[in-house]
């Protein structure tokens, strides 16, 4: 079966170099049969990767093991959900994921639009099309997923980190996003050679852009969730250069979200977008080559491999076509109106804008760094926590102001004194809860009470927004489904705010402690009475490994009641890895974590953790989903209304 | 062999697939259909209108729900509407000429 993999690739690659070619030639010349036949080719395109994905999945499930990538990442014991997450677990088959999805949404998006925005797809398509024949030409020319050996006994397991539900779904949420973020590149692109530059690649590709950051945001918070519950270590984010590759995209288009509204009302900041989106694709790009190249050192990415130079390639490529694109179109892209006042809406989401690009590029510097450092000085130097904690402060908290603020202001202009009577609930939200929070002890932590103190402010000017809205319009339901996009916004913010409040408390609330107990031996913290009861070891052994289990049972008292285990498993395949524990505390969104770190003679040093609200970072991933849904609920008067201006046009 | 057969019949259908626009009527091979020159000005100048018509929503709406006081309501409204009289006088205008579609 691995030849009809292989075969499906080359097919995929020939279509997606069709489409390119053809639908360049077809967009450059006006013929209308070639760039019907160029966009077939990528919605065939997409049925041939289909095939071949199949053709990988059936080989992991089925572990055949005459596939050298079914072998690598799978063995006979994982059952069938994990042996299909393989298929992401490894670097060729994760190329394959990326053609896979970027061929499904490229066949939805050209689909979709060919008859409203005919004179754009013509020029999305080779677009698309350049990109498809990038990744299919790495598997089928550098990375193929479809390699056969002889087939062996067993496969060398997947990694038992990633035998976890949450990396089932973490991967290929995070690839629906970054993928994603490709359709409004591409109709960017299209608008840009095409020269037609109105509003309608906007309202084509805004939904795409939702989407897009909605799975890069919910993956990141479900890739969090397995950190915390997997790899043990106390937390669940520590500005790993893949993880921060995932948070760049996610960071530059929430900014292009906020922009684009400006640009739909008032015609405004026309080049800028066009840069965000390119910055977003760039950027996703970029994710990616980091991910791949082994270039910086990160639990996420894969060794070392020969794909890091091809990536970078293309990432500069990339960045050429984008900003020679853009330099070429300035004069199309003028702004039709100005910024009125410093003190109005448009000029909130600009404020905005600069935060999280500011944001973004400093993370950028902190993930390229390590690069320079070895490319001029010959040895890699990395950029620690605190250079990013310092500036998630500086940027992240006046972020959450404005969130707050923003809302609140006109559009156009704001008299201070409208200004301070339409804020003075919030603010005297903000100042009671901030008193509030110094009585209950919250003072120890500066930063922890600014953090606290702004989202009860950003709260209150949704709940303010919500009461007035619905006094003006008669009914809540009104109110929401008018402008879905803006109320969904809320509940994203909302969203924002229970994440502010759960990383504060579980980072700078925290209690932590170290200690090494015998059996029978107990300990208290913040509480919570944790007895070692005894150690349980048991050695698992498989046709190609054995592994040496041992867990740590606990009694807990005081706070919480009931036994937990924390453990450690020492695979000869695979090294060691942690099973923590964890006991939630519903009532206080708090968790009580203990991770076993070693032994010392017969007793168990542990790692223990109280994390303060930790649980509502995981409540702010569904609450971020239901206003991300809420927000890209289709809207037909978008639809109509592009109809309605091209009819009026054309009469 | 079954795999290389199920390959070429793979490869021929994405090559019929592909062909199906060529085996059309003589009809299908118009030029794309983008918007002319004039199109291009009609449907630049109805977005502006409808920039300045959407201002004036929003205007409506945050003095409705407070966010701007009566005061700055009256001095913000007169000159939305000369703008908006005047997006929809040079549409009206532009209206009148031909698109050459």
């Amino acid at each position: 079966m691995a030849d009809l993999g292989r075969a499906a690739l080359v097919v995929s690659f020939g279509l997606s170099v069709y489409a390119l070619v053809a639908g360049g030639v077809a967009a450059a010349t006006g013929q209308r049969r070639l760039a019907d036949s160029a966009r077939r080719a990528l919605i065939v395109c997409f049925g041939s990767t289909v095939v071949a994905s199949v053709v990988l999945g059936a080989a992991l499930v089925r572990h055949d093991f005459t596939f050298t990538y079914a072998a690598a990442h799978t063995s006979r014991d994982l059952n069938w959900m994990y042996s299909l997450t393989a298929f992401w677990g490894g670097q060729e088959g994760s190329l394959l994921l990326w053609l896979l999805v970027l061929t499904g949404y490229a066949a939805i998006a050209v689909s979709l639009n060919r008859k409203l925005l005919q004179d754009l797809v013509v020029w999305v398509v080779p677009v698309i099309g350049a990109i498809a024949t990038f990744f299919s030409f790495m598997l089928v020319a550098v990375s193929s997923p479809f390699g056969t050996q002889q087939r062996v006994v067993d496969g060398a397991g997947l990694v038992p980190s990633l035998q976890n539900p949450y990396m089932v779904a973490h991967p290929p949420m995070l690839y629906l996003g970054y993928v994603g973020l490709s359709i409004p590149f591409a109709f960017a692109a299209g608008a840009l050679l095409s020269g037609h530059t109105d509003e309608r690649w906007i309202i084509a590709t805004r939904r795409w852009t939702l989407v897009a950051w909605m799975c890069l945001g919910f993956g990141q918070i479900l890739g969090s969730h397995w950190a915390y519950e997997e790899v043990g270590w106390g937390g669940y984010f520590a500005w790993d250069p893949v993880e921060n590759a995932a948070l760049m995209p996610w960071l530059a288009a929430t900014a292009f979200l906020h922009s684009v509204m400006i640009q739909e009302r008032k015609g405004m900041l026309r080049v800028w977008n066009m840069v965000l989106v390119a910055l977003s694709f760039g950027l996703s790009v970029f994710g990616t080559f980091l991910t791949r190249s082994g270039v910086v050192n990160s639990i996420h990415s894969f060794a070392k491999s020969s794909i890091g130079g091809w990536f970078l390639g293309f990432v500069v490529l990339t960045t050429l076509f984008s900003t020679a694109l853009i330099i070429w179109r300035i004069p199309l892209l003028k702004a039709r109106t100005k910024l009125e006042s410093p003190l109005s809406r448009e000029a909130a989401f600009l404020y905005n804008n600069l935060f999280l690009v500011a944001f973004c590029l400093t993370i950028f510097w902190g993930e390229i760094f390590p690069i320079l450092t070895q490319i001029f000085q010959g040895h890699q130097s990395t950029i620690g926590r605190p250079y990013y904690d310092f500036f998630l402060r500086i940027f992240g908290l006046p972020l959450l102001l404005l969130m707050g603020i923003g809302p609140l202001i006109a559009w156009r202009r704001t008299s201070t004194r409208a200004l301070v009577k339409t804020l003075r609930w919030p603010i005297i939200t903000a100042v009671v809860s901030g008193v509030l929070l110094v009585f209950a002890g919250a003072g120890s932590s500066t930063p922890g009470l600014v953090a606290y103190t702004f989202s009860s402010f950003v709260l209150a000017t949704i709940a303010v927004e919500l009461v007035r809205g619905t006094r003006a319009t008669g009914s809540l339901f009104e109110l929401v489904s008018r402008n879905r996009r803006r109320y969904g916004g809320y509940i994203v913010h909302a969203s924002i705010v229970l994440l502010a409040v759960g990383i504060a408390g579980s980072s700078v609330y925290q209690t932590t402690r170290d200690i090494a107990l015998a059996p029978g031996q107990s300990v208290t913290v913040n509480g919570y009475t944790m007895k070692y009861v005894r150690l349980q070891q048991t050695q698992e052994i498989s046709q190609t490994d054995s592994t040496l289990v041992r867990k740590a049972v606990l009694e807990l008292s005081g706070r919480a009641h009931g036994t937990m285990l924390t453990g450690q498993n020492l695979s000869t395949q695979l090294g060691p890895s942690r099973e923590v524990g964890i006991h939630t505390n519903w009532l206080r969104a708090e968790d009580f974590y203990v991770i076993f770190d070693s032994t010392q003679g017969n007793k168990v040093l542990f790692q223990i953790f109280v994390k303060p609200l930790v649980n509502l970072i995981w409540l702010a991933g569904f609450v971020f989903l239901l206003g991300s849904f809420i927000a890209m609920w289709p809207d037909g008067r978008e639809q109509r209304r592009l109809v309605a201006r091209l009819s009026l046009a054309r009469t | 062999m079954t795999s290389l057969i199920i390959a070429g019949v793979v490869a021929v259908m994405a090559v019929v697939a592909v062909a199906v626009p060529f085996l059309g009527a003589a009809g299908n091979d118009a030029a794309i259909d983008g918007p002319t020159a004039a199109v291009a000005r009609r449907l630049a100048l109805i977005e502006q209108r409808d920039y300045v018509l959407g201002a004036l929503k929003d205007l409506e709406f945050d003095h409705r729900t407070g966010k701007v006081t009566d005061e700055d309501y009256r001095g913000l409204v007169g000159p939305l509407r000369r703008q908006a009289a005047e997006a929809i006088q040079a549409l009206d205008a532009a209206m009148q000429s031909p698109t050459e579609e």
